[in-house]
């Protein structure tokens, strides 16, 4: 049977395509390739902090690879994660299009997150960046020059983010098929349009301030040094007005993805369809007033952490909103435990956590004290690890069956869940009590009364590490031995489900019309 | 079909789904164990009320909602492929309520969080002011009466004290986790913090701001002691009848252990111990034996010679030590013998 993956052959055919659904694949490819070696790192770091003192390496290799661990995670991983991944594949099928609006800035912009990698990976080679992921100043302009390397690389990136972004609005906007509404979008669609805004919005600024400082580096120019007289804390207000909207970059898509789960493996209809949809939107908007959360003990005045904290809680309440929305749509639902299921009930659980200990940095007299200990380290992994890279696994295994047309096994996707659940949970709760006792993040070694709490977090690392291989060996078993995939194997109602199983090229025989909401059954 | 292949095993993840939900209950609760320092100021133990509020609350509330999908897991687990499902939409009157509580609790947790922040940060009249720096990487102190220390931060029981802070290179953050305190430490401006101790002993300081290779060893002690002794040591000599070997230990502590051991062990920099005497190999591809004045160089103009496979990055002590103290450490170092 003809389809996208046996309609040419070849490497080139790969590397040249325009296909939405090849290029999907390609950043599939590579995403998971970056994630394997952020990967290595964390457990690299987990290990060394295994005892007081040095146990694998010197502090200026710790800090190295902790920067590199931030920059990989952040840049190449959970920022085009979901939505260059499955936003590719997915958003056309789901809206009933042939493509994306634009297919070569599409293969463009993959280009561009390689190029954008390989220099930030020459940093590696050139001697070390210790900057940690948020390069802050006047350090990051004193340190060695590896740093213009990584900051040229996400520059780069940044474009690569920014081009998705504003392929997949003009893509919402003009390809919907006949019928579809705006309100008649599965919600799935809703977190990547959100996204597309804020990512061509906000990454600019990071592009500019990336810029500035690298200008700052090469010719002296005073903006952030103040040697040159310039302000470091300027560079902090500009990075955290990217950085701070770029957590929803990474999240709300994948709370779409969330969304689209729960209504399938439920077969109900989602509950309050609106007000998640209105959520995503409120939030992305929200975002790019709270950025000053991070820098409550900057220095920056009384009145400002007033609005900030005000504002922060704010968030709160279309991210609850969804929570509940989510959990009313199991009822009365007629529920089947798949792995994809289990990566949202997995989600649901730690995001409570990750938004909880949310509201606690928010207040102010709280943040105080665990700023910038393991308890903000703790907190961040579960909203970024939990809140994206459990959908994203759950993705995988939800649409595997689309993309390859191949069946996986349902006993090893589930004993990997349970791992990588257990494993996250072992690894980051025991380090919200070494923030609370006072434990500084990015500390290549702590004092003796820490020491139980990392030990525990560290063998959590390995159980996590066990899981991920799982689902590894679970994607190549499944290529190779997987039972062919039926073209609607969970019974879902988006469009996605009413082609075959792999598309063929252009993605539906006919065109699809739309005459129901998303998730009516 | 697919479906009914799993329906046996739709059980078990039911009943795992259960202790995910004791595993919830469980790990929250291990915190009240052991979560803060004891608190050692008055704000302390406000923040820690508000903390253990709003766990518990959020324990709560996660409980309610993670008991609800269980709930719902093990009420609508499918039991066969033709099983029919409701088709609520949804509730206006249930959304505005879930809608509406979230929202105050949050703003009753930041209005709480506001008052409490603002205690902090209102100054204390007639406070005891002493000026800190922080550089890569440890703190010094200085009184107001020229007394300077590195040693660790001196001051008196049950006064309020307020610190006013700069740094001499990169952005630092001074954090004492028993007073629950916490602010940047700036190079180009002067940053404040007020506390008062209501407790004698040694608190630890971290710095919370990543500063390069050693911010991890940027510690120092808050030490806080009787009003008398406090009186006491301000107003002596703080070398008088020292040995100059000693003189040099007390310096060596409070500025140097950030970077360098006392053994042959290394850490940032090399380890000390018989470095007088042997020789030295640099970067620039020659050698010396070390005599004193190649230690009193090495202190002052760390980057004249780099000693072989260590990075530039020692502080140039030229216009921090007195002579006394210089000489201290020149002494004191000759007298570090490798341990057999
Ligand atoms: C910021 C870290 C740091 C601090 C603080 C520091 N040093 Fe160093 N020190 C180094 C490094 C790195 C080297 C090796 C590179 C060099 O020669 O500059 C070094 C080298 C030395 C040497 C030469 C050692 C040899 O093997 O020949 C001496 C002596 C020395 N330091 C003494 C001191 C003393 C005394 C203090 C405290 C007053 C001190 N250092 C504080 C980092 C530090
Ligand atoms: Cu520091």
């Amino acid at each position: 049977m003809k389809n996208y993956l046996n309609e040419k052959t070849g490497l080139w055919s790969w590397l040249s395509t325009l296909d939405h659904k090849r290029i999907g694949l390609l950043y599939l490819f590579s995403v998971l390739t970056f994630f394997f070696i952020g990967g290595i790192f964390a457990l690299l770091l987990r290990l060394e902090l295994f005892t007081v003192g040095e146990t694998i390496m010197g502090p200026e290799a710790y800090n190295q690879i902790m920067t590199l661990h931030g920059v990989m995670m952040v840049f190449m991983v959970i920022i085009p994660g979901v939505p260059a991944i499955f936003g590719n594949f997915f958003l056309p099928l789901q809206i009933g299009a042939k493509d994306v609006a634009f297919p070569r800035l599409n293969l463009l912009s993959w280009y561009l997150l390689m190029t954008g990698a390989l220099v930030a990976i020459v940093s590696v080679v050139t001697g070390g960046v210790d900057t940690g992921w948020t390069f802050y100043t006047p350090y990051s302009i004193r340190t060695d020059n590896g740093t213009i390397w990584v900051v040229v690389g996400a520059f780069i990136m940044g474009f690569s983010s920014i081009l998705t972004g504003l392929n997949f609005i003009v893509t919402v906007h003009k390809l919907r098929a006949p019928g579809m509404g705006f309100f008649k979008m599965p919600l799935f669609v809703w977190g990547i349009y959100s996204t597309a805004v804020i990512q061509v919005l906000a990454t600019p600024v990071l592009a500019i301030t990336l810029l500035l400082l690298t200008l700052e580096r090469m010719f002296g120019i005073g903006i952030f040094d103040p040697k040159l007289g310039g302000d470091p804390v300027l560079f902090q207000h500009f990075f955290w007005f990217y950085s701070h909207p770029a957590v929803y970059i990474m999240i709300l898509p994948a709370m779409g993805i969330v969304s689209e789960l729960m209504a399938t493996f439920s077969r109900n209809n989602i509950f309050g369809y609106k007000a998640i949809a209105f959520s995503s939107v409120g939030i992305a908007l929200v975002s790019f007033f709270v950025w000053g959360h991070h820098m409550f003990v900057s220095g920056q005045s009384d009145a400002a952490n007033f609005l900030f904290s005000i504002i922060t809680m704010l968030v709160g309440v279309p991210t609850a909103i969804k929570v509940f929305n989510w959990v009313s749509t199991m009822y009365k639902g007629s529920l089947s435990f798949e792995t994809p299921f289990l990566y949202a009930l997995g989600f649901i659980f730690v995001f409570l956590i990750g938004g909880m200990t949310g509201i606690v940095l928010a207040t102010l007299a709280l943040d105080v004290h665990v700023h910038d200990t393991y308890y903000v380290v703790a907190h961040f992994h579960y909203v970024m690890v939990g809140g994206t890279l459990f959908p994203l696994v759950g993705a995988i295994f939800y649409w595997f069956p689309k993309m390859f047309g191949k069946m996986y096994s349902e006993l090893l996707g589930r004993t990997a869940f349970a791992l990588i659940f257990l494993g996250f949970n072992v690894t980051f709760f025991p380090l919200f009590f070494a923030g609370t006792q006072g434990m500084p993040r990015r500390y290549y070694d702590y004092i003796k009364p820490y020491e139980t709490l990392n030990q525990i977090s560290t063998v959590g690392s390995w159980l996590i590490s066990a899981g991920f291989l799982l689902v590894l060996i679970a994607i190549i078993h499944s290529l190779l031995k997987g039972k062919k995939a039926p073209d609607n194997p969970w019974d879902g109602r988006t469009l996605e489900w009413q082609t075959q199983s792999p598309p063929i090229h252009e993605n539906f025989e006919k065109q699809p019309e739309v005459t129901r909401g998303p998730y009516e059954r | 079909m697919f479906a009914h292949s799993c329906m046996g095993a739709n059980k078990k993840t039911g009943t795992a789904m259960i202790y995910i939900f004791i595993f919830l209950l469980l790990l929250p609760l291990s915190a009240f164990s052991s979560a803060f320092p004891s608190p050692a100021t008055p704000i302390s133990t406000e923040v820690d009320q508000m903390y253990y509020f709003i766990h518990v609350l959020s324990l709560g509330c996660g409980l309610l909602i993670v008991g609800a999908f269980i709930l719902f897991a093990v009420l609508y687990r499918r039991k066969n492929n033709s099983q029919a499902t409701a088709t609520v939409h949804h509730n206006a009157w249930l959304e505005w309520t879930w809608s509406i509580i979230p929202f105050f609790i949050f703003m009753f947790m930041f209005a709480w969080g506001w008052l409490v922040y603002d205690k902090m940060r209102t100054p204390y009249k007639n406070a005891l002011e002493i000026h800190v720096y922080g550089q890569m990487w440890n703190w010094d102190y200085v009184y107001k009466n020229g007394r300077k220390t590195a040693e660790a931060l001196y001051v008196p029981v049950n006064t309020p004290v307020k610190l006013i802070m700069t740094s001499r290179d990169v952005i630092h953050s001074f954090y004492v986790p028993a007073f629950r305190i916490k602010q940047d430490v700036l190079p180009n401006r002067y940053t404040a913090l007020w506390f008062k101790a209501t407790r004698k002993g040694l608190f630890n300081i971290f710095c919370t701001e990543y500063c390069g290779t050693g911010h991890y060893s940027m510690l120092s002690k808050v030490h806080v002691m009787s009003l008398e002794d406090w009186e006491k040591w301000i107003s002596t000599d703080p070398y008088e009848g020292l040995s100059m070997v000693e003189i040099g230990q007390k310096v060596f502590r409070g500025r140097c252990t950030a970077c360098h051991q006392t053994t042959t062990q290394k850490m940032i920099g090399p380890g000390l111990a018989g470095i007088f005497g042997s020789v030295r190999h640099f970067e620039e591809q020659d050698s010396l034996t070390a005599d004193e004045n190649y230690i009193r160089e090495s202190i002052l103009n760390p980057s004249v010679r780099i000693v072989k496979d260590f990075p530039d990055q020692m502080t140039p002590f030229a216009g921090l030590l007195q002579e006394e103290e210089m000489t201290g450490l020149v002494e004191y170092i000759k007298s570090l013998k490798p341990e057999k």
